[in-house]
C-alpha cells in the first residue's frame, strides 16, 4: 500500500519521479512541510512544559530535505534516518496523532511510548526509525538493501544522516559495503554545518561531504536542501541508479537547522548574521512562492495552512487523551520466544 | 549417530537450516571460499552459492550491522565474527541495536540474526586474542547467549538459535573445534535454548560449568571419583536466559557448590550462579560456593604463564576437595 499519510486529501507523494506539475502534487508536498513546522514548534512548546522527556531534536529549517527525498521513493522503498526523525516520520506518512502519542510517551504512539522522540518508526510505512547512535542508521541501511536485493524487490532505501556521522566508523564500512556488494542504498547526508555544537570545518578533513564517496567509488551529486524540487529531483535520480542495479549513490544535501542541536541549546557557536541568513532561505516560504509562481490560489495555501493547524490540535488532543502504557508494559516485546 | 568434530557439527547445522529456509545467509570474514577459520562453513558455498554464503570486508561494525538490517527486513542472517576479541568492535551493533530494535520500537521489528563468535584462550595469541567474554553480552536483556561444550549440543543448540525470532549470540570454544562427540544425524535435532543440562551424575558437590569448562569439570570429576568424591556436572549451555533449576536441584543434595568458569571471576558467571544459589537455597548451604577462574590477568603469551592463569583440571579438583 502507498505510504501516504491520512491527513492527505490529495495526490499521494511517491507517486512518481517527475518534477510535479499539478497544484494538487504541489500543495500536498507544501503541506508535509508546514505540519512538519507546527508539529515541532508544538514539541517545543510541550517539551518546555516538560510534557516531552529526554533528548528532543528539532528538524526545523531541514524539511524540505525530508519532504523532498522521501516523495521521490516508490512504496516498496525503504526509509531509515538517526535520532532527528520527527520530519522523515511524518514525510514517510506517520500520522501527526501517532507520532505526538509517542513524543508524550502514550501507548497510542508509533513505539507505543518506548521509543519517545529520537525513536519514531513505523514497519507498515518502511520507516525502520529513528535511531540513535550515530551512523548506526548507516549501517543497518546497507542491510536493509542487502534484503531487497537479496528477495528481487526492486526496493532501494533511502538512508538518512548528518554530516556529523561522517566521522564515524558505521559510515565507512557501510559504505564500502554498499560499494562491493552493489546494494541499492541512497545515502542523503543531511549537511547542516554542524555536528552538535561544532562546526564541520574543525571535525572533518573534508567539508564537501560527498568526496568521501569518491573513496568507496559511490558516484555523488549535491542538492539545495533549501529547495525542495531539487532535493526530489536529485533523489529521484538517485533512485534510478539504485534501481537499475548501479549499486549505491551519495546525495549530499546542503542545509540548516534554524535551533540548535538539541532542546536546551543556547546557540552560542553560530553568529546571528548565520543564522538570519539561512532563515531568509526559509524552505516553507521558498516553496510557497514556487506554489504562487505556479498560479496556485493564496486561498489554496491559506486552507492547507489552516488545515494543518486543525490537524495539530486534534494530534496534541488525541495525545493527551491516551493512556500511559500499563506498568506491565516493561515486561513486553523483550524476546519473542521467550 | 556419528562421531563428529564441533566444527563439522556446526557446519551440519548451519546445512541443515540453510536447506529447511532459503531465507537463512551466512556472512562474515572468510565464510564463503575459505570456509571459516576454523572449518565451521566449509562446503556452504558450493552448496548454497554467493548470494547466501557471503564473504565481508574486515568490518565487524557493518558485519553485524548489515545482519541486524537485513533481520529486521525479513532474513535470517548468521553473521561470523572470527573472535569474541573483535565483537566489541560490534558491540554498540550487538547491544545497542540487535538487543533492542525488538522492544524499543514498541515490538515492530523483529532481529531473527545469530552472531556466530568464538572465545577463549590456550592458543598463546596473548591478551587481545585470548578472552572469554560471553558474560558481557549475556548481561543485556534482548539477547540470547549460548555456549555449547558438545559437538551434539552445537548442532542442536545452533539450528534452535537460528530458528529463534530473537537474536542470538553462539559462542563456540576456539580450541574445541577438533574434539569429536556423538551427534545425531536427524535434521531435525533440535535442543532448546535457556535449558542447562547435567553432564554427570554425582552425590557430593555440584559443579557448575559451561563451554571448555564442562570438559575440565568433567575430567577433574573422573579424577574425583577415584577418591569417592561424586560431583554433579551441570552444564549451563545457555547463559540468558539463565536456567539455574538443575543447579538448585542438585544444590539441595548437595549442599555444596563449585563454579568453574573461564574467564576472569570479578563481576562473572560464578558471581551469579553464586548469588542466585545464595538467594535461592540459603537453607541447604553448607559451605560457601567457590568460584573456579582464570587470574585476575592480561592473557600471557608464553605457554607457562597463560596455563598458570588459566583455570585447570588440578584447580577444580582443589576447590572441590575444599568445599567438602
Amino acid at each position: 500500500m502507498l505510504p501516504t499519510s491520512t491527513l492527505s486529501s490529495s495526490a499521494a507523494p511517491g507517486s512518481n519521479s517527475k518534477p510535479p506539475h499539478s497544484h494538487l502534487e504541489l500543495l500536498e508536498l507544501y503541506r508535509q512541510m508546514v505540519l512538519i513546522r507546527l508539529f515541532e514548534e508544538k514539541c517545543e512548546e510541550l517539551y518546555q512544559k516538560g510534557k516531552i522527556g529526554g533528548f528532543m531534536h528539532l528538524y526545523i529549517g531541514q524539511e524540505a530535505v525530508g519532504v523532498g527525498a522521501v516523495a521521490a521513493r516508490q512504496p516498496q522503498d525503504s526509509v531509515i534516518t538517526g535520532y532527528r526523525d520527527h520530519g522523515i516520520a511524518l514525510a514517510a506518512g506517520m500520522t501527526a496523532r501517532v507520532a505526538m502519542a509517542e513524543m508524550l510517551g502514550r501507548v497510542t504512539g508509533c513505539s507505543k511510548g518506548k521509543g519517545g522522540s529520537m525513536h519514531l518508526a513505523d514497519i507498515n510505512l518502511k520507516f525502520w526509525g529513528g535511531h540513535a547512535i550515530v551512523g548506526a542508521q548507516i549501517a543497518l541501511a546497507a542491510g536493509l538493501a542487502w534484503a531487497d536485493k537479496f528477495q528481487r524487490r526492486d526496493a532501494a532505501t533511502l538512508c538518512f544522516f548528518g554530516d556529523g556521522a561522517t566521522n564515524i566508523s558505521y559510515f565507512h564500512e557501510a559504505l564500502n559495503l554498499a560499494a562491493v556488494w552493489q546494494l541499492p542504498v541512497v545515502f542523503i547526508c543531511e549537511n547542516n554545518k554542524y555536528g552538535m555544537w561544532t562546526p564541520i570545518e574543525k571535525v572533518s578533513a573534508v567539508t564537501e561531504i560527498r568526496r568521501k564517496a569518491s573513496a568507496y567509488a559511490i558516484p555523488s551529486d549535491v542538492a539545495d536542501g533549501m529547495d525542495l524540487l531539487d532535493v526530489r529531483a536529485k533523489t529521484a535520480a538517485a533512485l534510478e541508479h539504485c534501481r537499475a542495479g548501479h549499486g549505491p549513490y551519495f546525495l549530499e544535501v546542503i542545509t540548516y537547522r534554524f535551533r540548535g542541536h538539541s532542546m536546551g541549546d543556547q546557540r552560542a557557536y553560530r553568529t546571528p548574521d548565520e543564522i538570519r541568513k539561512w532563515q531568509a532561505e526559509d524552505p516553507i516560504g521558498k516553496f510557497e512562492k514556487v506554489l504562487l509562481d505556479a498560479g496556485v490560489a493564496p486561498a489554496d495555501i491559506d486552507k492547507v495552512d489552516d488545515d494543518v493547524k486543525a490537524v495539530m490540535a486534534d494530534a496534541v488532543a488525541f495525545a493527551e487523551a491516551s493512556p500511559f502504557p500499563d506498568d506491565s508494559e516493561i515486561w513486553t516485546n523483550i524476546y519473542i520466544e521467550p | 549417530m556419528a562421531g563428529l568434530s564441533i566444527s563439522k557439527a556446526i557446519a551440519q547445522a548451519l546445512a541443515a537450516e540453510m536447506e529447511r529456509d532459503s531465507n537463512v545467509v551466512v556472512l562474515g570474514e572468510e565464510v564463503a571460499a575459505f570456509g571459516g577459520t576454523y572449518g565451521a562453513t566449509s562446503g556452504l558455498l558450493d552448496r548454497f552459492g554467493g548470494e547466501r554464503v557471503r564473504d565481508t570486508p574486515i568490518s565487524e561494525g557493518v558485519i553485524v550491522g548489515a545482519a541486524v538490517g537485513a533481520a529486521m527486513n525479513g532474513l535470517r542472517p548468521v553473521a561470523e565474527i572470527m573472535g569474541i576479541n573483535f565483537a566489541f568492535l560490534a558491540m554498540d551493533m550487538i547491544v545497542n541495536h540487535a538487543a533492542k530494535v525488538h522492544s524499543m520500537f514498541g515490538g515492530q521489528f523483529r532481529c531473527p540474526l545469530v552472531v556466530r563468535t568464538t572465545s577463549g584462550g590456550g592458543r598463546q595469541l596473548a591478551a587481545t586474542h585470548s578472552q572469554t567474554v560471553e558474560h558481557l553480552f549475556a548481561h543485556f536483556p534482548g539477547l540470547k547467549v549460548v555456549a555449547p561444550a558438545t559437538a551434539a549440543d552445537a548442532k542442536g543448540l545452533l539450528k534452535s538459535a537460528i530458528r529463534t525470532d530473537d537474536p542470538v549470540m553462539f559462542v563456540e570454544q576456539a580450541t574445541m573445534y577438533s574434539q569429536r562427540g556423538e551427534v545425531p544425524d536427524d535434521p531435525d535435532f533440535l535442543i532448546p535454548l535457556g535449558k542447562s543440562d547435567v553432564k554427570r551424575r554425582g552425590r557430593h558437590v555440584t559443579v557448575v560449568a559451561y563451554s571448555k569448562m564442562v570438559d575440565i569439570s568433567l575430567k577433574a570429576a573422573g579424577e574425583l571419583a577415584k577418591d569417592g568424591i561424586e560431583c554433579e556436572v551441570v552444564d549451563l549451555r545457555s547463559l540468558r536466559p539463565l536456567d539455574l533449576d538443575p543447579v538448585f536441584e542438585s544444590f539441595k543434595q548437595t549442599n555444596r557448590c563449585v563454579v568453574v568458569e573461564e574467564s576472569w571471576r570479578t563481576y562473572g558467571v560464578g558471581s551469579e550462579v553464586a548469588a542466585r544459589i545464595y538467594e535461592e537455597c540459603f537453607d541447604y548451604v553448607d559451605a560457601p560456593v567457590k568460584r573456579v577462574a582464570q587470574k585476575e590477568v592480561p592473557l600471557p603469551y608464553a605457554g607457562n604463564l597463560e596455563r598458570a592463569a588459566l583455570p585447570q583440571v588440578e584447580d577444580v579438583v582443589a576447590a572441590v576437595k575444599s568445599v567438602l
